[in-house]
């Protein structure tokens, strides 16, 4: 076979891992046919990466310098690497974890982006040679948008995992600082673009400013924030992937940017809905806290009732029907066996048990359901936050555990920083009982009001441990 | 038409239509499937290891054969981790269905 063909079957081969990558989206649109849908869009990526292969192979065999050894090890070793690393982190994470390693396999996948572009742009440099607009253009696109993910997605991932604060951090005039940072970034684009020459400086002025920029972005968003700022973040990792398909002239690089790109977007939006928030609005940052919202009055002035074991118990085993509203707290504390098991415990004892989920319990939308059902929890159980907010005021008992922000009354109210956030109507029932461990705030800074209900109960406990002595007290009944 | 126009043309073309297939693909998605939706897109961003592939096989010099390892590292990085945590997540919405009877909007009123 000649080059020419081996050039044309790599390129279809590009084009049926592209195909893959969308039939695979569309499939993951609905819980039946995801598991597959991811699985077919990994089978194209294996096509599309084993084609590349092919074809450097085929380009090094015809050409008069032979076989880059050193280019090849240079992939077995990154390979080797950087597989093994996402290999052994993703099936050891916790799933309660996941959302931060999501959100660095982000930022890794946008680093690469970058680094690609600067490599090139590197090479126009030694070569002293003018570079073209469609060159440059997305060459500093690339190397803007990948870094800013890079280190956007990082602070994400390190808000979320607890290592930097998930408070809004508002640095005096660091609005001031971001804005400054665009503008290096934009002018340096403008020059490269007017000059046409290979500066490197100015390319590294470039980076380092969005370098920097990325993390003034991301550091003022408040942690409840996060999983919309990693959406987008992924998004903007699409769009770098594909502008580095343009300045390595390459079809499945650009088709594939684009699509994540794209349907990132759609999906920020999508995510951005279900917490009733704009996107522009939570860029702006300053949720929780920041930007002079003040810590939400009432809280402090009612007193806090606390409800000793036993009582809970009887209240909850003579009940006809309880809601069990779980959140983070739960999740962190892996209390989903403890709290199926009392909920079996108390079916036995013919109460009606059913769940509410909060579109963003958990710490991203669908995290939850996917920690209860690592827990066995039935699915017709579980019941989604417009469905079972009716029935709060029939239940009998509301059970709380872990959960804060997304019980918080406060928020039908204007002027509390969780303002307008769709709420589990859990002051709705007849009794609530809330297992937390102090009097802790939860993500969005503020006091909860459900706290001081009269109809509350607090009982004071480890997600786990007080749901285990839940269970002991309830047998003993 | 200059040649290397038409080039640049035709991968615009590429990319504008791959834009409105990436809009065209995310319909009514259920919430519960948001995030491994978003972990699944995570993955295929991936697909810039083809390219990290391609600038380690054109290194020739000790910064460029550094830059393209931490990129094939990297991109590898999302494409395996990406994919597999994708379907760990997956892989439980599965268990969770088979025993479970469907419509949980019509028994609401218990």
């Amino acid at each position: 076979m000649g080059p020419g063909i081996i050039e044309a079957l790599v390129y279809i081969a590009w084009l049926a891992g592209a195909v893959a990558f969308v039939l695979g989206l569309i499939r993951m649109n609905s819980p039946a046919t995801a598991r597959a849908g991811n699985q077919l869009s990994a089978g194209g990526m294996a096509v599309a990466v084993i084609a590349t292969a092919v074809l450097i192979l085929s380009r090094e065999t015809a050409s008069p310098d032979g076989i880059n050894v050193t280019g090849w090890l240079i992939i077995g070793a990154g390979i080797v690497l950087g597989g093994g690393l996402g290999l052994y982190t993703a099936r050891t994470v916790k799933m309660t974890a996941m959302p931060q390693l999501v959100s660095l396999f982000n930022a890794v996948g946008g680093g690469a982006a970058a680094l690609i572009a600067i490599d090139d742009f590197i090479g126009l440099a030694a070569s002293g040679a003018s570079v073209e607009l469609r060159i440059a253009v997305p060459t500093v696109l690339d190397v803007i948008i990948g870094s800013i993910t890079f280190t956007g997605s990082l602070i994400a991932s390190g808000k979320l995992m607890g290592a930097i604060s998930g408070k809004p951090i508002i640095v005096p005039g660091g609005r001031v600082v971001t804005l400054g940072l665009a503008a290096v970034a934009v002018l340096g684009s403008l020059y490269l673009f007017a000059t046409g020459q290979p500066n490197l400086a100015v390319l590294v002025l470039i980076l380092a400013a969005s370098l920097v920029f990325g993390v003034t972005m991301v550091l003022p968003i408040g942690g409840a924030d996060m999983p919309v700022v990693i959406s987008l973040l992924n998004s903007f990792t699409g769009t770098a992937v594909a502008m580095a398909g343009f300045v390595l002239d390459n079809p499945v690089l650009i088709i594939a940017g684009a699509l994540v790109g794209a349907s990132g977007a759609i999906l920020t939006k999508l995510m951005a809905d279900a917490m009733n928030r704009s996107v522009l609005n939570i860029m702006i940052g300053g949720f929780g806290g920041g930007e002079g919202t003040e810590t939400a009055t009432g809280a402090e002035g009612g007193s806090v009732r606390t409800l000793g074991m036993d009582d809970a118990a009887i209240q909850l085993a003579y009940a006809q029907s309880v809601i069990i509203v779980p959140g983070y707290g739960l999740a962190v504390a892996q209390a989903q066996h403890a709290v199926r098991e009392l909920a079996e415990l108390l079916e036995d004892r013919g109460v009606t048990v059913y769940y509410a989920i909060h579109p963003v319990a958990g710490r991203m939308p669908g995290h939850m359901n996917v920690l209860l059902a690592e827990a066995n929890v039935p699915y017709p159980q579980l019941r989604e936050m417009e469905d079972i907010n009716p029935e709060f005021a029939r239940a009998d008992v509301a059970l709380v555990v872990g959960a804060n922000d997304v019980t918080n009354p406060a928020a039908r109210r204007a002027g509390s920083p969780v303002s307008g956030m769709p709420i589990l109507d859990v002051d709705h029932a007849k009794s609530i009982i809330v297992i937390k461990r102090s009097m802790g705030r939860g993500y969005a800074g503020i006091d909860n009001e459900l706290y001081v209900n009269p109809k509350t109960g607090m009982l004071f406990a480890d997600a786990k441990q007080g749901l285990a002595e839940l269970v002991t007290a309830v047998k003993a009944l | 038409m200059n040649p290397e126009v038409g080039e640049i043309l035709s991968a615009l073309t590429i990319f504008v239509l791959a834009i409105l297939c990436g809009f065209a693909v995310i319909s009514k998605v259920p919430a519960t499937l948001h995030t491994p939706l978003m972990s699944g897109a995570n993955a295929i961003h991936g697909i810039v290891l083809v390219g990290a592939m391609l600038i380690a096989a054109a290194a020739h010099d000790f910064i460029s054969q550094l830059l393209s390892l931490v990129a094939v590292a990297f991109a590898t990085m999302n494409v395996v981790g990406g994919y597999v945590v994708t379907d760990r997540m997956l892989q439980m919405f599965r268990k969770r269905q088979a025993p479970a009877a469907p419509a949980p909007t019509s028994e609401a009123e218990g």
